[in-house]
């Protein structure tokens, strides 16, 4: 193992860690001026590692396997595909921040480089193959991601949000590290095939422990039921570029995570983990779909849509699979796509004074004056439902063809049951932006780049997504298939 | 003779106690600070005693990793609590219900 292979595999966490470094030191010495290009060389860093990612995806595969750094590390194709969702998400979401906060003049240019550290540490997370590797990268992206969360530091919203974001996560960190002591103390090895080979010589009560905690607390970070509590609070209360970054990067960093370790170290021991997520998925899809239809507030209930969507990846977690996999990570992309689109169409609803409209009420009656945004929002909220002529369909479709390819004919059929009950608050948008007598004044313009970054998610979205379904389906299967090259 | 079994239940204990501080504490949130540290610390301890009764260094070294993290946490979380008091005053955990839920 020479450091010229392990530097070259990890080269998107370096090169993203240096220049956020360099960053760091560019917005100390210039202040608040440096912050539009400090974000600009952020979205380009995050750009040039997407498509380094790119590259790492065929080479990765085989005897080598990307390891690095005596197997901490993996850059496979499985990290790559997660790696380029990260950071493409990241990079869309530094597009459309500093409107945002440009206009209660409260941007620094700290924000990229947070954003930065965080897709280092989201990046970290996907490609750990030791719990060691695994516990950093976690906490790189989490510690980041509480500073961002209370970024308005005069807003009480968010701080509180923060600070409920700072408990909560901090507890589940707690949590998988007591789980990640256990597995290690049972096991004697915190390497992900070590653990995986001892799994397979026996697996003792203490390692059952310990793996039921890492999946509480990995539950925890990706906001499934019944660990979701904290998700509505912190996406209403954080600022909403923000919002739209939790919902989206960290989603599929967690996700990754949570498919690695499921697959990779407890893959053999898939029967004792089923019954948790599929519990899980169940509890997540009903919950998220119940708990949005009171919600007044467009963010809370787009949380709860994210706690819905999660339970339809888990779906695909749970059938074990390599096609299992697959449908998760499409899932995973469609979900992402979907989601920045939605915030920000968020984003671009504005009243003239400047605050921002994240109400029910304030979009009554959008449909008369911003018809573009009003079908945008729509399509995006009918592809969040999965109905069918978009593309957020397809993403329900192959986890359920997962599920009943694995035989969890039942999982499949009360999952779709309960995605019905989700049209229904979806449904509520068209009533009252197309419906209702219009209250709110909304400014007749959005920036450029809202529309740019909209536009490519509604594009996606609708029936032209599926031109993309065999090359995503081609990728997402050659990134299931890294665990089986591992095992 | 004090045992590997012994070690497993301390730090039970203390994991315990630490969740139970996050969760049953109504006065304020520093004591939530402390109840994390508590957690982080429980770990600490199976880690070290994991590592030396099965003669491999890795815990240990996990042990450093985990010290640092939780350096770096306790000073985002204090920083977190000292901008939610200049806003509204107060660090009692009954107050912290600006968001509904």
């Amino acid at each position: 193992m020479d450091y010229a292979t392990s530097f070259y595999f990890t080269a998107t966490e370096i090169g993203l860690s240096l220049c956020g470094l360099a960053l760091l030191l560019v917005a100390g010495w210039q202040g608040n001026k440096s912050a539009r290009m400090v974000t600009i060389i952020s979205v380009a860093a995050l750009f040039g590692a997407a498509i380094f990612s790119i590259g790492l995806f065929d080479r990765a595969t085989g005897e080598v396997a990307g390891r690095a750094f005596g197997d901490l590390y993996r850059a496979d194709a499985f990290g790559s595909f997660a790696k380029v969702l990260i950071y493409v998400a990241a990079a869309a979401v530094l597009i459309v921040t500093p409107r945002f906060f440009e206009r209660i003049d409260a941007y620094r240019a700290e924000y990229p480089v947070l954003m930065l550290f965080n897709a280092v540490g989201m990046g970290m997370m996907v490609s750990a193959t030791d719990l060691m590797t695994l516990y950093i990268g976690l906490e790189m992206s989490s510690l980041s991601s509480y500073v961002l969360a209370s970024f308005l530091r005069n807003d009480e919203r968010s701080s509180e949000a923060g600070l409920k974001y700072f408990v909560l996560g901090a507890l589940a960190s707690g949590i998988i590290l007591y789980g990640v002591s256990l597995v290690y103390g049972f096991t004697g090895s915190t390497n992900y095939a070590g653990i995986r080979a001892a799994f397979e010589a026996s697996f003792s009560t203490g390692a059952l422990f310990g793996v039921v905690f890492v999946l509480a607390g990995l539950a925890f970070k990706i906001s499934a039921v019944p660990f979701h509590m904290w998700t509505p609070d912190v996406y209403e209360g954080a600022p909403t570029p923000v919002t739209a970054f939790f919902a989206s990067a960290p989603k599929v960093a967690a996700m990754g995570m949570l498919l690695r370790m499921a697959m990779d170290p407890f893959g053999g021991e898939a029967d004792a983990w089923r019954q948790i997520v599929i519990f899980a998925a169940l509890a997540s899809i009903v919950v998220g779909a119940l708990g949005a239809i009171g919600q007044q507030n467009l963010k809370r209930l787009l949380a709860y849509s994210s706690i819905n969507n999660v339970g339809f990846i888990m779906i695909g977690l749970a059938a074990a699979t390599p096609g299992g996999v697959a449908g998760a990570l499409t899932y995973l992309a469609i979900y992402v796509a979907m989601t920045i689109g939605s915030f920000t169409a968020l984003l671009m609803l504005r009243a003239p004074d400047g605050t921002n409209l994240e109400t029910f009420a304030d979009i009554s009656g959008l449909s008369t004056k911003r018809p573009a945004l009003a079908w945008s929002l729509l399509a995006l909220m009918f592809s969040l439902a999965g109905i069918p002529p978009l593309f957020g369909f397809w993403g329900k479709f192959v986890v359920f063809q997962a599920a009943v390819q694995a035989d969890l004919v039942a999982l499949a059929a009360i999952g779709i049951a309960a995605s019905v009950i989700g049209a229904f608050y979806y449904l509520k948008f068209i009533k009252v932006m197309f419906f209702d007598e219009p209250t709110r004044e909304v400014e007749a313009t959005s920036p450029v780049s809202h529309w740019v970054v909209l536009g490519i998610c509604v594009a996606i979205m609708s029936p032209l997504g599926y031109l993309l379904t065999v090359p995503l389906g081609e990728w997402t299967a050659q990134a299931a298939a890294s665990f089986v090259a591992a095992m | 003779m004090i045992g590997i079994e012994h070690y497993i239940v301390v730090s039970a204990i203390l994991f315990v106690l630490g969740v139970l501080g996050i969760f049953l504490n109504r006065k304020n949130i520093i004591v939530i600070l402390m109840a994390i540290e508590l957690i982080l610390l429980s770990v600490n301890l199976q880690l070290v005693a994991f590592s030396a009764f099965l003669g491999d260094l890795v815990g240990q070294v996990f042990a450093m990793f985990v010290l640092t993290v939780a350096a770096g946490e306790a000073a985002v979380g204090l920083a977190i609590l000292v901008i939610y008091f200049r806003g509204r005053g107060t660090i009692a955990v009954d107050d912290v219900d600006r968001l509904k839920g």
